[in-house]
């Protein structure tokens, strides 16, 4: 094989592989990204039942109960418009607490609770998920 | 007058880097020889007083002095010692610092040990990297200052986020750093031959060791934080996409080719330009990584702060070195003078798939942690992109890499034949069906990744022993080793990770005292809890009994950790390992009733995915001394020519 064909054949493979690879990647990105949204924007614009997205918003005052099977809890999320139920299975995330932000990883089921896979919370008293800094929240202690 | 005294030397530091700079530029425009043993000096100098800084830092810390501000913020006096150590990092300045320090170290270690290349080239190398430094230092001293004082100093420091309270803290960043920030020697390597055009084997071979070594310690730092991640969140898992691990993954990507195609380069004089290209976008990854982890645009235990004038100010620096390297490729690659051409079917034709796939995998990573932030800036909608996308696009290429990974070795340089290759894998692909068949026949239906992974993981263990097959052990390169064991380690950690997603049972129980729960092959009695107290916390503490069959009985701690300050509570999981695998067990809260919340794993041979993360680095250690001596035993014969 002459030089200047191998060049150009490996060139070619290179843009081959670098355009499937993009294929795949955007291909992969529009069945997995997850959407953040709050209980304010599902509110106005509602989610279909089994779509995965991440709920954000605070958990309400008094609204943490737990379920007869003792692994599962049950609690309010809310911001400034609307209030979401949700259920979770599971060791709850340090600093999870009534009056301070979450965010959950699931999906709504037929009966609009959301029920979540992950739940994360705060790190620290300092510390917020971003997502959340922007978000009105009903009885912030900080203010 | 310690802070003081380490910011001087900083600025001194800095002085100095200016001054190799200048000298650099000077000696490459002139022409005159005898430069570098100018600069070589100044590079060492500076690389030692930068090292001082961070011993300054260093010992505020283990002192608590409040009265500096980054010591107040991320310290306590009642803080054992060795997070009052580690803890100097476990803050934004300070891990900057130690960034910085360690690049200036890397600058001198090439300074003093680097013999093989040309010296304009060395000059040239210097030159980079003392540009590089300079950005950085620009950055410590007027956008992260370590040494700030505060006046008037607090009663009690406000403590290190629990979390970190770890021996991990001492291990997996200064690892990850020397790995990430020791590629800066290949991007400065890389910028020298573009200005000397001086790219061929002899080039490759000087530049070699210094990868390798990076490489090594950036296989260690993400294995350490991987388990790290493992047992202090008590989620069970032991990668979660998360795009810091990326951050740490694709520079990662990026030296694992620049590593293949390096040799390439040595032992063939093919695949300049492209070599060259992968040493520039190796270290392009790793300040990518520190931007991503360090500007405050993500959030996980890595972000210490959130201020975005440093985001700005690392984005700059970013897009002025990422930029300048790729401005200054485009003019001169063309000037490179073309290397060997190959044969498809050969060793080199392996490698230049390797390259091709993992630079395939590292595009696919990138998209994904850079597209939520691509997408907030466009539209503002916040989205996320986690275990789905990356599993269903890096998977199947990483597969396809691994089975290449397999024949690669087993092909001749320069040109081979089908039939000879046919005879040498046949045995590694009966070896991969016979575990198709147990697998199918034995195992209950897993799914297809972990059943690929399984599957090829055997073929591939039985492929990478195979180029020891009818040599003399004793007359084989301690190289050949290496890359024997390393490969060998690919294999294992695949295993592991494969058995972990197939086989691992998970129970989640409120449990009453006295209860007893079976996971895999234990028994699990819950004893109930009491409460226990430690230096800087206090917890509950769950006892388990456990027993496996008719074994010993043993007893698991878990806990839930309430620190002081800051305030924030832990999971600290119990974590009993055995031969065939690891019992992991969490306690949660408690309900009024006396119940309380067990989260119990069973992780089938789940150690070896660590296991072979160590069997990579060990092969790469080999490889690195095996190359170093070869090295020195050809210098050492030209000296006598």
């Amino acid at each position: 094989m002459k030089a200047k064909h191998q060049r150009l054949t490996l060139a070619i493979i290179a843009v081959l592989a670098v355009t499937a690879a993009g294929f795949l990647a955007l291909y992969g990105l529009r069945d997995n990204a997850a959407l953040f949204r709050t209980p304010g924007e599902i509110a106005a614009e509602p989610v279909p039942a089994g779509q995965a997205f991440r709920l954000g918003g605070m958990v309400a005052q008094g609204s943490i109960e737990e379920l007869p099977d003792g692994v599962s809890i049950r609690f309010l999320v809310q911001d400034a418009e609307a209030q979401i139920p949700v259920v979770y299975a599971g060791i709850t995330p340090d600093l999870f607490a009534e009056n301070s932000g979450v965010v959950a990883e699931g999906a709504l089921n037929e009966n609009g609770v959301f029920v979540a896979d992950h739940i994360l919370a705060k790190h620290d008293e300092n510390y917020m998920p971003p997502e959340l800094a922007d978000v009105e929240l009903v009885g912030d202690p900080r203010r | 007058m310690i802070a003081e005294a380490g910011l001087a030397a900083l600025w001194l530091a800095a002085a100095l880097c200016g001054l190799q700079l200048i000298f650099g530029v000077m000696a490459l425009r002139s022409d005159s020889s005898g430069a570098v043993n100018v600069i070589r000096p100044v590079a060492i100098v500076q690389g030692l007083l930068s090292i001082f800084s961070f011993a300054m830092l260093v010992w505020l810390f283990m002192r608590t002095d409040l009265s500096v501000e980054l010591v107040a913020a991320n310290s306590h006096s009642a803080k054992p010692m060795l997070y009052k150590f580690s803890g100097t990092w476990g803050n934004h300045e300070g891990s900057m610092l130690l960034w910085v320090a360690i690049l200036a170290l890397s600058g001198s270690l090439v300074a003093m040990f680097e013999k093989r290349l040309k010296e304009r080239t060395l000059t040239a190398t210097l030159a980079a990297q003392a540009a590089i430094g300079l950005g950085f230092y620009a950055f410590l001293i007027f956008a992260s200052n370590p040494f700030a004082r505060l006046s008037p100093a607090p009663v009690e420091g406000r403590g290190l986020n629990p979390l970190l309270q770890d021996p991990g803290l001492a291990f997996h960043p200064p690892t990850l750093y020397v790995g990430y920030v020791g590629l800066s020697i290949a991007f400065s390597f890389a910028v020298g031959a573009l200005l000397t055009r001086d790219v061929g084997p002899t080039f490759a071979r000087a530049m070699r060791p210094w990868v390798l070594a990076s490489w090594i310690f950036l296989t260690i730092g993400i294995a350490a934080g991987s388990y790290w991640a493992y047992y202090e969140l008590g989620w069970g898992g032991w990668w979660f996409w998360d795009p810091v691990e990326n951050a740490s993954l694709m520079p990662w990507l990026a030296a694992t080719a620049l590593l293949h195609s390096v040799t390439v380069l040595a032992t063939r004089d093919a695949l300049r330009a492209w070599t060259i290209m992968l040493a520039v976008v190796a270290f392009s990854m790793s300040m990518l990584g520190t931007f991503l982890v360090r500007s405050g645009v993500l959030t996980s235990v890595h972000a210490f702060a959130v201020d975005p004038q440093r985001g700005t100010f690392i984005l700059a620096l970013l897009i002025l070195y990422i930029g300048g390297a790729l401005a200054l490729y485009a003019i001169r690659v063309s000037t490179v003078r073309e290397g060997e051409q190959f044969e498809f079917m050969s060793r080199e034709g392996a490698l230049v798939a390797n390259n091709l796939l993992l630079s395939a995998i590292l595009g696919i990573v990138l998209i994904g942690t850079l597209y939520p932030l691509g997408v907030e800036a466009v539209t503002g909608e916040q989205l996320s992109v986690g275990p789905p996308y990356f599993n269903a696009t890096a998977g199947p290429l990483a597969m396809l890499l691994v089975a290449a990974m397999a024949i690669g070795p087993l092909l001749r340089w320069r040109r081979d034949t089908w039939r000879n290759v046919m005879n040498r894998i046949s045995l590694p692909v009966l070896i991969t069906a016979l575990a198709l068949m147990a697998l199918v026949l034995f195992a209950s239906p897993i799914g297809i990744l972990p059943m690929l992974g399984l599957m090829l993981a055997a073929g591939v263990a039985a492929a990478s022993i195979a180029p020891l097959w009818k040599r003399n052990l004793r007359r084989t390169p301690m190289f050949i080793y290496g890359m024997v064991i390393a490969h060998l380690g690919i294999a294992v950690s695949m295993a592991g990770m494969a058995f972990e997603s197939a086989f691992s049972e998970e129970v989640l129980v409120a449990s009453a005292p006295g209860e007893t729960h079976q996971v895999g092959p234990y028994s699990v009695t819950f004893d109930g809890t009491r409460p226990v107290a430690g230096p800087n916390w206090t917890a509950i503490e769950g006892g388990l009994t456990v027993q496996r069959g008719d074994g010993d009985p043993f007893v698991l701690t878990p806990q839930s950790r309430m620190f002081s300050s800051p305030q924030t509570e832990t999971n600290e999981a119990a974590i009993r390992t055995g031969w065939t695998g690891q019992l992991y067990t969490v306690l949660g809260s408690s309900d009024g009733t006396g119940r309380s919340q067990l989260r119990l794993w069973y992780k089938p041979f789940v150690t070896l995915i660590w296991l072979g993360a160590l069997l990579i680095a060990l092969g790469g250690l080999l490889s690195l001394i095996g190359r170093v001596r070869r090295e020195r035993r050809t210098m050492e014969r030209e000296a006598w020519a």
